[in-house]
């Protein structure tokens, strides 16, 4: 399980370094998200993983053992948020720069 | 306390710039009187050495607290600053031509007032330096107060630069001071006696807080920045550049001078620095035409003197020193004011031009004689006083025989330059022929213009004859207060019977005589210091500010810097991983072999890292595909969410992943089409792509291993716990992670959809401006085939295509909105929450889009989605701030259940209204990037350089 999951964010992040270093502006922008979601994995996985462990707190008085951890849930929710205005954020310099330069290459450069 | 009151009274003067004119004059002139007086009226406190003080504690853990602390050096300084700044109000109202901004001008004369009075009262080390930073800055700003004269800008940035550059060399001087002594408190530190000198960081420490001194006293050799800052207003010059600001330094010097001064190494650089600016100042006034440029170097002379004096190290230079302080801040600022008169009523303040001036303005010429005088140190004036102790002390018997001569001999040749340039001030403006060159002819400026100076030369003649009545108690109090028990005995009279400092005195004022009189025709003309004239300060300075700040910067730019992204972003991400592999290596210890596997997340894995490779391969020639399969990635990553019992995730990351495609897909239409040809690669691109692959492999490996080996470990306790145990108790919520965005981490909750906000109006603003490329400015190929095929055609697909679906989804959208505030109300307590409802409910306008099309959805939006993102963020801020006003801290919230019929029991805390706040922004945000981008489809903008005007269509709300 945990293997699996390590092998996961490894490919995610593989995918997206090798992407955010090609010359094409849409290349860069699919890269950044796959970065994004190996990187909220990794913060989940920070948390250790948990399997069938109630996220809602029943009752007032809880045992911590039996829950998941909220603080990396936390930070990745704000995360998926962040990640979410910063890929639309770079579309629009992407479209901004791909209409000053007549193309789509990252330094705005010819082919 | 009282002291603390002049910087609020500055701060609220500070708050009304850009008033009338006449009400800037008198809210400064009423802010400064005031001032004076209360300070004035401090001095029984302060009387018998006592300190008064006031503390604000800041960050005491760093002994960071503000202090505010007046003994009687402070208040000499302080009754300074405030008496002459309520003069220079007086005299800047008839000198400043009602062109010019006044209110700034006064504005930034408070400023300053409150900034020096922060220096001279600062009771905190680090507060002073602040202070002193403050004064450079606003005296930059006065300095330019004429930014449109280029001379004015220069002269500025130089000071700035210089008194900045010092000002840094004085903060970490501070700061060793603090670690040497342990403290940063002004108090502990006068008290430490000998620890500083003994440290063996005083060298160090020294030759900083020298550099910061000297600087901002324009000693040399740093004098050349005081000269050029006289393109200041000469009400500027006055206080800011003779009476105040720059005797900063050697105010410095002498608030420290108990524990820094008892050692050799000051004793050699401070006296010699000062006798070196003092002889050269007096020498180079000898020769300016401007008459502020003499009075300039005069200044620059003085201080020279002063800072000797505190170099010897003897308690007696140092009460002369003191006193010479006070006497010079008046005479100077008398003499500026009167040439600044000269200069009103001439138009000019050149020495070739001005002459014979007593006929036509006998009073202000009176006073300024006087003055001169005073400053030529001739008997029965304060300026003889100070400079006769001054004498004395250089004539004290050393058993150096270096010492021993330099110190009288140069005192007296400085004596003597300083009587001749004295004399070359009043015989050259005042005597001779009456002047021909003038464009207007000269009179008696206002009364009310000379009343300043009239009271700062009685201030001279009083000083000067009755000593003992009129400044010995205050000097007395100074004095105690630096030397405490080390005061010596020292006596103000006029008279010290026919000794040695006396016939220094003769002889400095028969030579300076001598040294004008048989060359005063060629020096009227000169202009310019002879023998140093090549090795101008100013000049050199400017060499170096090019060749550091263009051509280093330039070539270091070239020999690091790339415009080029790729090798930047590589450097980056090799760098980072570089450095984590290298300190995660060692602490890797034995990976445990896994234990259990779960074939489904396996599968499920199986497909996301194929999507991924897949999606990073195709990026290149078929976005479309590569998009659609960073979806598969997506929806693994959300699959994953939900299986490791993060159910709000998996909802956030499925929501946020739909948003974001569609936004892409709205964009793709606009990218250049590309066709996948079968490409001649040169050896260097293939190159490029192996390395790249090669870092992103390494980087994927070593982000998986890292992964793996944490979470093959025991989590340690962190701080989940206690949000697990509080979050009902406290919060009010069963669902952990929405009571922490909302409640315990509401604070970033709101930076974050400030973010969320600030980058929709972003969109939106870089859009309005949008231009495509010339070759995506058409109509999509699709549209026009069909359109090719029969007109309307694309039109006819749009409306017939998807009716039944259209139709589903309007019916739809009723539903989706409730769906989207049930999320919002449970999310307290169940997953859901203001993200999430607000992604499902842009998303219900999505849905809109997709059926309608653009236009369709655009002549039916009845909502503004800026005001949604502002009164979202409004709701969130008055949530917090309302807790606030309840005594709690912000964002503390409330919270109870209350009980709806047919609804049930449902929490209502206060942190649903924030909840609220977060979820109007996010539809705002959302949707207002969305329309933003959609529209831009039904626009036909002009492309990227055509020169055709933009033709405006009757849908322009969007633009």
């Amino acid at each position: 399980m945990e293997l699996t999951l390590a092998l996961a964010i490894g490919v995610l992040t593989a995918s997206g370094v090798y992407l955010v270093l090609r010359p094409r502006t849409f290349q860069v922008i699919i890269g950044l998200s796959l970065i994004s979601y190996a990187v909220n994995l990794f913060i989940l996985a920070m948390g250790r993983l948990r399997m069938d462990a109630a996220p809602i707190l029943s009752g007032a008085n809880a045992n911590p053992a039996d829950y998941t951890d909220p603080v990396p849930q936390a930070l990745v929710l704000t995360a998926i948020v962040i990640g979410f205005a910063m890929t639309a954020l770079f579309l629009v310099v992407l479209l901004a720069a791909r209409g000053l330069t007549g193309n789509d290459h990252v330094d705005g450069k010819g082919n | 306390m009282l002291a603390a009151l002049p910087f609020l009274a500055c701060a609220l003067v500070l708050a009304l710039p850009g008033r009338g004119n006449k009400g800037a004059v008198w809210i400064a002139a009423v802010v400064a009187g005031v001032l004076s007086l209360l300070s004035i009226g401090l001095f029984p406190l302060v009387a018998d050495g006592g300190v008064i003080s006031t503390r604000l504690e800041w960050i005491p853990q760093l002994g960071l607290n503000i202090v505010l602390r007046m003994d009687g050096f402070a208040w000499l300084f302080a009754v300074l600053i405030t008496v002459i700044g309520f003069l220079v109000v007086l005299y800047a109202r008839y000198y400043m031509s009602p062109k010019d901004p006044i209110a700034r001008f006064y504005s930034l004369l408070l400023a300053f007032m409150g900034a020096m009075l922060g220096l001279v009262l600062s009771g905190n080390i680090i507060q002073l330096a602040v202070y002193w930073e403050l004064t450079s800055l606003v005296s930059f700003l006065l300095i330019g107060y004429w930014y449109h004269r280029g001379d004015a800008r220069d002269g500025a940035r130089m000071a700035l630069i210089i008194t900045g550059t010092g000002g840094l060399a004085l903060f970490v001087a501070m700061m060793l001071v603090g670690h040497i002594v342990g403290s940063y408190e002004l108090d502990v530190v006068l008290a430490s006696g000998r620890t500083l000198v003994e440290s063996p960081l005083y060298p160090l420490t020294l030759i900083l807080f020298l550099l910061g001194a000297f600087t901002k006293s324009a000693q040399f050799p740093f004098q050349f920045w005081l000269p050029n800052a006289m393109t200041a207003p000469t009400p500027v010059s006055a206080y800011l550049h003779s009476a105040t600001m720059v005797k900063a330094g050697v105010f410095l010097l002498a608030r420290f001078w108990p524990v820094m001064s008892d050692s050799d190494l000051w004793f050699w650089i401070v006296t010699y620095t000062g006798l070196a600016t003092l002889i050269f100042g007096a020498y180079a006034a000898l020769f300016q035409r401007d008459l502020k440029g003499l009075l300039a170097y005069s200044t620059i002379s003085h201080l020279g003197l002063i800072t000797t004096l505190l170099g010897m190290g003897s308690p007696l230079a140092a009460v002369a020193a003191i006193f010479h302080i006070a006497n010079h801040a008046t005479f100077k600022a008398s003499l500026f004011m009167a040439v600044g008169i000269i200069d009103h009523e001439t138009g000019t303040r050149d020495v070739r031009k001005l002459s014979g001036l007593i006929k036509f303005m006998p009073f202000t010429g009176t006073l300024a004689i006087i003055a001169s005088a005073a400053m030529a140190g001739v008997p029965l004036l304060n300026g003889f006083l100070s400079k006769e102790m001054f004498f004395t002390e250089t004539a004290i018997y050393d058993s150096n025989v270096f010492i021993n001569l330099s110190l009288p001999v140069g005192a007296t040749l400085a004596g003597m330059l300083s009587v001749a340039y004295s004399i070359k001030f009043v015989h050259g403006v005042f005597f001779g022929p009456p002047p021909t060159e003038l464009e207007k002819v000269p009179h008696e400026p206002p009364a009310l213009m000379r009343r300043p100076i009239e009271f700062l030369v009685l201030v001279c003649l009083a000083v000067g004859i009755i000593p003992g009545i009129t400044i010995g108690p205050y000097l007395a109090a100074a004095v105690h207060s630096v030397l405490g028990a080390e005061t010596p005995y020292y006596s103000l009279s006029v008279w010290h019977g026919f000794n040695l400092p006396l016939i220094m005195s003769i002889i400095a004022l028969v030579g300076g005589a001598i040294i004008y009189v048989p060359y005063y025709r060629r020096l009227r003309n000169i202009d310019g210091v002879p023998l140093t004239r090549g090795l101008r300060g100013q000049r050199i300075f400017e060499r170096i500010l090019v060749t550091a700040t263009n051509r280093w910067a330039r070539r270091v730019v070239q020999a690091f810097g790339t415009q080029r992204l790729q090798p930047q972003i590589f450097t980056v991400i090799f760098l980072a991983f570089a450095a984590g592999i290298v300190s995660g290596w060692a602490r890797m210890g034995n990976l445990p072999l896994p234990e259990n596997f779960d074939p489904v997340l396996g599968l499920v894995w199986l497909l996301g890292g194929i999507s991924a490779m897949a999606a990073a391969h195709q990026a290149k020639f078929h976005r479309l595909a590569s998009l659609i399969l960073m979806g598969g990635a997506g929806l693994a990553t959300c699959l994953t969410f939900a299986w490791f019992s993060a159910p709000d995730l998996a909802l956030t990351q499925l929501l946020a992943e739909i948003a974001t495609t569609v936004l892409i897909l709205l964009g793709l239409r606009w990218l250049p089409k590309r066709t996948p040809v079968a490409e001649d690669l040169t050896w260097g691109v293939k190159f490029r792509r192996y390395r790249d692959i090669g870092l992103a492999v390494v980087a994927g490996l070593a982000t998986a291993l890292a992964s793996y080996a944490i979470m093959t470990r025991a989590a340690p306790d962190g701080i989940s716990d206690f949000f697990l145990a509080n979050a009902y108790s406290q919060g009010g919520g069963t669902n952990v992670v929405n009571v922490m965005l909302v409640d315990f981490r509401g604070f970033d909750t709101l930076g974050e959809i400030t973010v969320l906000g600030v980058v929709a109006l972003v969109v939106f603003g870089l859009l309005r401006r949008f231009r495509p490329a010339a070759d995506s400015a058409e109509r999509p190929e699709q549209q026009r085939v069909l359109d090719d095929y029969a007109a309307g055609a694309g039109q006819h697909v749009a409306d017939d295509f998807l009716r039944i679906p259209a139709l589903i989804i309007n019916w739809m959208f009723p539903i989706v909105i409730v769906a989207a505030i049930y999320m919002l109300l449970r999310g307290h307590d169940l997953p859901g929450g203001g993200f999430i409802a607000g992604i499902v409910m842009s998303l219900a306008f999505i849905l809109q889009y997709l059926a309608g099309g653009t236009r369709w959805v655009e002549e039916r939006l009845r909502i503004l989605p800026v005001l949604w993102i502002g009164w979202g963020l409004l709701l969130a801020l008055l949530t917090g701030l309302g807790a606030m006003l309840l005594g709690a801290p912000f964002l503390t919230s409330a919270f109870a259940y209350a009980d709806i019929p047919f609804i049930g029991k449902v929490p209502m805390a206060t942190a649903l209204i924030f909840d609220l706040g977060v979820f109007a922004l996010v539809v705002g945000a959302v949707v207002l990037m969305l329309v933003a981008l959609a529209h831009q489809s039904i626009r036909r903008p002009k492309p990227a350089g055509s020169s055709k005007p933009k033709v405006r269509e009757g849908l322009d709300k969007w633009n």
